[in-house]
Formats: structure tokens, C-alpha cells, sequence
């Protein structure tokens, strides 16, 4: 077994797909009126186009398109913040690829390195890490975007870098946590979704209790899932099976990675390194409270904030969207990425105008590239 | 350039200087030694005056090409700049039908480099000629201040004649041809990928780097009515699979399941989340030819070492003109794109 | 946040840092291990499964688990292939009555 083949057997999938098929006809849900379930999180938003999930699925079910793409939620002002550290000759800026390409108010990472920033792309904190130790002349920031997932990484490196009593190596953290955007969506009275399908990686960190309020407070139910199609598919069939029986409870698809209680060396990390915000700035969904993550005093040493006196807390500096977009209509599920009157004129991945068309997570670089558009097979 | 004297001329330092760009006996000595005693150009005048009776075949025609290579690290698992400035060019003349006659090579060297850097570059890409039967008849050579260039940058321009017979166009496709790629795909893009040392990846993927020449003859041969023959560089094979699609005005669906991958080069695309299809290849070429043909053009393409892996990896349809779809391991059907700027790893 | 992969522990390269080698499909790579480190050796670890994201590993694959997924998958699988074998035999004997 090497856990990811077994997983995209489309034997197995024309199965789950057929009991979809069943469950959703059992539910009388057509295309005029579907049910609705919304995919938390962009890694599910990708492996769906990605593998046509959305075309194989019956027309009455129909996937939203949820904001858990930490790139897409990412405001431009903390671009420009970005841009900013990255400008000092002092400074390597390290961080993952798919941050680069986000447009800020002047520019983008990946413009501000063709300008002569030192910019280099990681895939993981430890490597920034490693730069900093090989770099003693130079200040090595490293970009923390990311919800739970990616919260230990950044945790435990800082841990490394405080045991190393390094100096020259700090986070500019911008984590956020993926329950508050969930009732902020179930808070609006707008709101149309019928259930989830929760993100299978935060989850392996936080285990399934956070989700409870969603079932219990709201009676709506979610399933946890992996990210190979049939994983995805099974999860929507247990979200849909719970909707025909009127049950709401969290479901976990995603038992062979994720432990009900999470992972306690992760959990534990993150408290000893982070407090949370009061608030915190989502591009498109204004500001949600206790949604962001900061970096405790204990480890100041290690804030790129206090370090370069930037970010969130200290200057509230709100870029407002740009004009036409509509990535915040887009990620609340309120209209479908080709319903935006920008979506492939004035926005496009060679030219974006928001951050969903700039991230391969966003819902509209995802219609962009995969095509949300009929296709017929070949002859 | 002077003529040869009996003694062959010796660079004395071990890493390029301003100096032996300067136009003066310090860079006649490097040309000579490091590149013109390797590539023994005929003639020694600043161009290469050249004939092969082909060229004048009434109908025939010139082919010419020119490209740039740039690659960073210049050495690497299963190749180095050099062969494939040799290789790219020789490829882009043989995707036309051409037979690949002769190669000029201009290095834009920056200093600092080491000579023996230069000898193994020169070396490796006589070789690649000697494999493609090409030569190596001109060049030129400069010398940029550190920090004006990076490492050893080479322009290679190939002339080869296109016979009259041949006529391959995207153009030509027509909906039920049939789609072969010569074998396994990215392998050029992810072993880049992995000697950057960026990911800190540790594997063994080799450049696919190769020329393409005698496959396509063998496969011309075969099957004169083969349509058009596109390598598979930088933006990988979709972007090729893209640009015939769009020429011919055909819609192409390619499968999933028979796309060949090594599964290393699957390995890196899962940890970095990248898209296989787009990974640059330097070796792998896809053609289309007449349904009715398919059979005839993989045996031939089998018969030579560059076509062992030849497949079949999908047709062109009357479907969605001018696009290119997959079905994917599901039997859903998706869009493959253009790549847009450069495919950066992901995290999500 | 979501890219992970499954890696399989071949070697533990440094035990006080808690740093491993991964295999992922003939690809290598360095980890950090503290996710998933417990109470039995670090050798113990080498020929398991994890969940690798950004350089680190960050939970164990249960085994056990994994085949429960799978059992029921394949059911449902082989469910569909009986329903279509049943269908395709209906429609058989129908058109040859």
C-alpha cells in the first residue's frame, strides 16, 4: 500500500458515485434546486476539478466553494507588508511558492523580486531555518501564512530557533484558524449551505471537536475527508446520507490520518508559541474575531512584527478591494466564480484582479484552468 | 581567427578572466583550446562556408533555427547546458522534418567560471553532435564582469534541410489523428527541480536531454504522413499539446492513465504540487499521425533508443476546438491549460 | 492548507533534533518527526507511514484504519459492479425474450 493509488481506484468510485447518485434522487434535489455542500478547504477545491469530481457528480448536488485557501484570504496590505521587509538589502525573505504571485496594492512578491528583493522560495520553515544558520549577516524572515495545518511547522521551527538561541532569524506571522470563517458563514442570514466537507490536514492537528458547534449549534452536518477522490467522495456521501436522515453530527472519512483528538505534540506547539488575536483581517470577509493567530512575548526574538514594527496589530492599515472584484461574493458561496462580471475579461491568471484567480486553490483559477465548462469526449 | 599553429595553444589559468575576453592571445588561446580543438570546425574564417549536396535538391528547403540556454545548475543528473544547447537546437530542426546539418555556438561566460567547467561543456556537447551527426562549425565567445551573467550562458543556431517530401505543419492535424509521446514525461523539469537544491529533495531523476533526430527520420520513414512532431520543452507537454491544438484548430483529449511517468518524477509533483504535464522535457517530443498509422509509428519509433517508451497518449477530436482535455483517472474530463508564468510549488 | 503526502520513515538522520529520512515514491527528503514521536524509540518509527506537509511529519498513517476506508470502498465498488452485472443480464434476457 503506499495510502494514495488505493485511494483513486475508479472502480471503487463508480460505486460511490452511484450511491450518490441514489442518496441525492432519494433527497429530490435536481439542478433548479441542488443541495447544497461546501468544501472548506482549497486543497479540496483543486483535487475536485482536478479529477472532474464536479462534472461526475449528479447536477443536483452542488459544491461551494468555501475560503479555506490561506493565499486567497490574504489581504493586500499584508502583501505590501511582505514587500516591505523583503525590500531591506539586510533581509532574505523566505516563503512557500504559492504566496509569490498575489498581487498587493503595488506589487507582488514575485514583482518586488524581479525589482532586487532577496526572495527565495521554501517548502518548508526548517529550510528558512537552515538559511539563517548558514546566513549570520543576514536577517532571515520567514512568511507564516496558513491555517492549522501549517500552524505546528511554524511553531516547532520557532522552538528549533529558540533552542539554537538564533538572532537573525524571525516569522512574519499571518496564521489563521479555520473554525471562526465557518460560523461567520453560518452567521449570515444569506447563508444556503445544506453541509460541509471539513478539511481533512487541519483536522490531523486539531482532531474533530472543534467542529462540533457546526452539528450542534447549527444543525448542519460535516464529514472530515482526505484529499484523493474517493475520500472526497465518500465524505459527500456521508454528508448527503445525514441530510436524508435528518442527522447532524461530525463524521470523520479521514480516520487513517486524523485522530479524533488531534495531535497533542502540535496542539501543545502552538500554545506555548501563539496567542490568538482579537481579530484578524480575511480579504473578502472583513474582520473576524479570535481568527488569527500572533507569536507570544516569550518569543519576540522570533516576531518578525516587533523585529521590523509591521503587521496587522500595529498598523491597521485596511486596503480596500479593488474595484469589480468580487473574490469575497465568490468565497462565501453567495455567486459562482463565473458569475463575477470580471471572471476571464478583467481577471485572469495572467493579469488577476483578486487573489482567487491568483492561487491554483482559488475556486476561479480552478474554473479558469480545469474549465467549469461542458465537455463532450472525443469521438 | 589566425590559422592553427603546429603547437596547440594552452590556457594557462584555471578560471575565466576579463582577460580572456579582450579579444587578445588570451582568448584565442581559450577558443582554441578549450573549444575550437574539440569542435574542429572546417576552416578557420569567421563564418563557415559549407555545402551538402541536399541543399540543392530542387524543392528543398533551408531550415533554421536559433535558441538560448540558460539553465541553472549548468551541471546536472543527465546532462549539462551544453548537450542540451546541442540537443534543443538539433531537436527544434528535426521537429520540422529537417536533417540537421550544422551548429554555431556563442557562450556568453561570466567570470570566474572554471576552465575545466568549459572543458566538460565543450566535451559534452561534441558528443551530443557526434551522437545527432551534426557539427559544430562556428561560434563566438564573450566574457562578462561577475555578477553580469550566470555561470556559462550559450546560444545555439542549427541549419538543416528540409527535404521536399516533407511537410509536417500543426496545421496538418485533423481530427482522429492520433497523439505518441516517445516516452516517460518531466523528467528534464523535475531532475532541474532537484539538483536547484531549493526542496532539498534528494533523488536521482536524469534530464531526459537527447536528440530527437533519428527517431523522427526513423518514424518519417515509416510514415511520411505523419503530421507535425512538437518537442516538449519549457511549459511541457501541454503547452505543446496547446500550440497544435490551437494552429490546427482541433480539439485534442489526452488520458490519464496512459500518460508515462517515472514514478519519482510523480513523487516530486505530489510533495510540491506541481502538474506533471507542464514540466519541461528536453528529449520527449509528442507527434500526431493518422489513426490508421498508430501501429506503424510506434514500431518505428521503437526501433531507435530515443522511441523505446512510445505510446499512444490520446487523439484529436472535432470536440471543443482549440482545446486541450484530459480524461482524468475518473473518467471526468478536465481542461489542460496553458501554463500561466511559472508553475510554482504549492503548499495547499 | 491542506498539500500533504504519505512518506514512508527509512532512516533517523538526527535523534536529538528529531529529524528523519522520508521516502516518497524514490524522492528523499529530510522531516522533522516531533508530530508524531511517542513513547517507544525513534528507531521504532523507521518502515512506518506518515502524513508529510512542509518538511514535517504530522501524523501516523493507522494501517488499520486505512483498510477499513478501503473495505468500504471496495463494497461499494463491487456493490455497483453486481448492480451493473444484474442490469446488463436484465437487459439481455429482455431483448431475447
Amino acid at each position: 500500500m503506499n495510502y494514495t493509488d488505493e485511494f483513486r481506484d475508479p472502480v471503487a468510485a463508480k460505486g460511490v458515485l452511484a450511491a450518490i447518485e441514489n442518496v441525492v434522487t432519494e433527497l429530490g434535489a435536481t439542478k433548479e434546486k441542488p443541495v447544497h455542500i461546501m468544501e472548506v478547504c482549497g486543497g479540496h477545491t483543486h483535487a475536485i476539478f482536478r479529477y472532474g469530481l464536479d462534472k461526475l457528480t449528479p447536477p443536483g448536488l452542488e459544491f461551494i466553494h468555501g475560503p479555506g485557501c490561506p493565499v486567497c484570504v490574504l489581504p493586500m496590505s499584508r502583501v505590501d507588508e511582505c514587500v516591505e521587509i523583503a525590500e531591506d538589502p539586510k533581509v532574505i525573505f523566505t516563503t512557500f511558492g504559492d504566496a509569490m504571485r498575489v498581487p498587493g496594492t503595488k506589487k507582488s512578491l514575485i514583482q518586488a523580486k524581479a525589482d532586487g528583493a532577496d526572495i527565495r522560495m521554501v517548502y518548508s520553515p526548517l529550510d528558512a531555518l537552515e538559511l539563517a544558520r548558514r546566513n549570520p549577516d543576514r536577517e532571515v524572515v520567514f512568511f507564516g501564512l496558513g491555517f492549522e495545518t501549517t500552524t505546528p511547522s511554524t511553531a516547532l521551527t520557532i522552538l528549533q530557533a529558540d533552542a539554537d538561541e538564533l538572532t537573525n532569524f524571525s516569522i512574519f506571522c499571518n496564521h489563521i484558524t479555520v473554525p471562526p470563517p465557518i460560523k461567520a458563514l453560518l452567521d449570515d442570514p444569506h447563508m444556503i449551505l445544506d453541509g460541509f466537507v471539513g478539511p481533512g490536514h487541519v483536522s490531523m492537528v486539531i482532531g474533530t471537536e472543534p467542529y462540533e458547534f457546526i452539528a450542534r449549534d447549527y444543525g448542519k452536518p460535516i464529514v472530515v475527508a482526505g484529499f484523493e477522490p474517493l475520500d472526497l467522495l465518500q465524505s459527500v456521501l456521508m454528508v448527503l446520507e445525514q441530510i436524508r436522515d435528518g442527522r447532524a453530527e461530525v463524521e470523520n472519512q479521514y480516520s487513517r490520518i486524523v485522530p479524533n483528538e488531534g495531535n497533542p505534540v502540535s496542539i501543545a506547539a502552538c500554545e506555548k508559541v501563539y496567542q490568538p488575536r482579537p481579530t484578524f483581517e480575511w480579504r473578502g470577509l472583513g474582520e473576524i474575531d479570535a481568527s488569527g493567530l500572533r507569536i507570544r512575548d516569550r518569543y519576540r526574538a522570533y516576531d518578525a512584527e516587533v523585529k521590523f514594527d509591521i503587521g496587522y496589530g500595529r498598523n491597521n492599515v485596511f486596503t480596500a478591494e479593488q474595484e469589480g472584484c468580487a473574490c469575497g461574493d465568490v468565497m462565501t458561496g453567495r455567486i459562482k466564480p463565473r458569475a463575477c462580471p470580471q471572471f476571464g475579461t478583467g481577471c485572469t491568471p495572467e493579469m488577476p484582479l483578486g487573489a482567487l484567480m491568483v492561487s491554483s486553490e482559488g475556486a476561479c483559477a480552478a474554473y479558469y484552468q480545469y474549465g467549469g465548462l461542458d465537455l463532450e469526449p472525443a469521438e | 581567427m589566425n590559422q592553427p599553429t603546429t603547437q596547440p595553444r594552452r590556457v594557462v589559468a584555471d578560471k575565466v578572466t576579463m582577460a580572456h575576453g579582450g579579444g587578445g592571445k588570451a582568448m584565442r588561446d581559450l577558443i582554441e583550446d578549450v573549444f575550437t580543438s574539440v569542435f574542429c570546425p572546417p576552416g578557420m574564417e569567421d563564418q563557415a562556408r559549407l555545402m551538402d549536396p541536399a541543399i540543392v535538391v530542387p524543392g528543398a528547403k533551408l531550415a533554421f533555427t536559433t535558441d538560448s540556454f540558460v539553465v541553472s545548475p549548468m551541471e546536472f543528473p543527465g546532462g549539462d547546458i551544453g548537450k542540451i544547447a546541442v540537443c534543443g537546437t538539433v531537436n527544434d530542426l528535426a521537429v520540422g522534418g529537417a536533417k540537421p546539418l550544422w551548429l554555431s555556438a556563442a557562450f556568453i561566460i561570466e567570470e570566474g567560471v572554471e576552465i575545466s567547467t568549459l572543458r566538460r561543456i565543450a566535451a559534452s556537447m561534441q558528443s551530443a553532435a557526434d551522437i545527432a551527426g551534426v557539427k559544430i562549425v562556428t561560434g563566438d565567445t564573450k566574457v562578462v564582469g561577475k555578477g553580469s551573467g550566470d555561470g556559462v550562458f550559450i546560444t545555439t543556431s542549427g541549419v538543416g534541410v528540409i527535404d521536399p517530401s516533407r511537410d509536417m505543419l500543426a496545421e496538418n492535424v485533423q481530427p482522429g489523428d492520433v497523439a505518441i509521446v516517445n516516452g516517460v514525461l518531466g523528467d528534464h523539469g523535475a531532475a532541474i527541480l532537484a539538483a536547484r537544491g531549493d526542496m532539498a529533495l534528494k533523488t536521482e531523476i536524469p534530464s531526459d536531454c537527447q536528440s530527437l533526430n533519428h527517431l523522427i527520420e526513423a518514424l518519417l520513414t515509416a510514415v511520411p504522413e505523419t503530421r507535425v512532431a512538437r518537442d516538449a520543452t519549457r511549459g511541457g507537454l501541454a503547452s505543446a499539446l496547446n500550440e497544435i491544438a490551437d494552429a490546427a484548430g482541433v480539439g485534442i483529449e489526452i488520458g490519464e492513465d496512459v500518460l508515462p511517468l517515472r514514478t519519482e518524477v510523480k513523487g516530486v509533483c505530489e510533495i510540491l504540487g506541481l502538474d506533471p504535464l507542464y514540466l519541461a522535457n528536453e528529449g520527449t517530443l509528442v507527434v500526431f499521425v493518422p489513426e490508421d498509422q498508430a501501429d506503424a509509428a510506434i514500431s518505428a519509433m521503437k526501433s531507435v533508443e530515443a522511441g523505446l517508451g512510445a505510446v499512444v497518449i490520446g487523439k484529436a477530436t472535432t470536440k471543443h476546438p482549440k482545446t486541450v482535455v484530459m480524461r482524468t483517472l475518473f473518467g471526468g474530463l478536465r481542461i489542460v491549460d496553458m501554463l500561466v508564468g511559472e508553475q510554482l510549488p504549492r503548499i495547499c | 492548507m491542506c498539500l500533504g503526502i504519505p512518506g514512508k520513515i527509512t532512516e533517523i538522520s538526527d535523534p536529538t533534533r528529531k529529524l528523519a529520512m522520508v521516502d516518497i515514491s524514490g524522492v528523499q527528503r529530510e522531516v522533522n518527526i516531533a508530530c508524531i514521536v511517542g513513547d517507544e524509540p525513534l528507531e521504532a518509527l523507521i518502515g512506518t507511514w506518515s502524513l508529510i506537509h512542509v518538511g514535517f511529519a504530522m501524523s501516523k498513517i493507522d494501517e488499520k484504519e486505512a483498510a477499513l476506508t478501503l473495505d468500504v470502498l471496495r463494497q461499494l465498488g463491487e456493490a455497483q459492479e453486481e448492480i451493473e452485472a444484474m442490469r446488463a443480464s436484465e437487459e439481455m434476457l429482455r431483448a431475447t425474450s
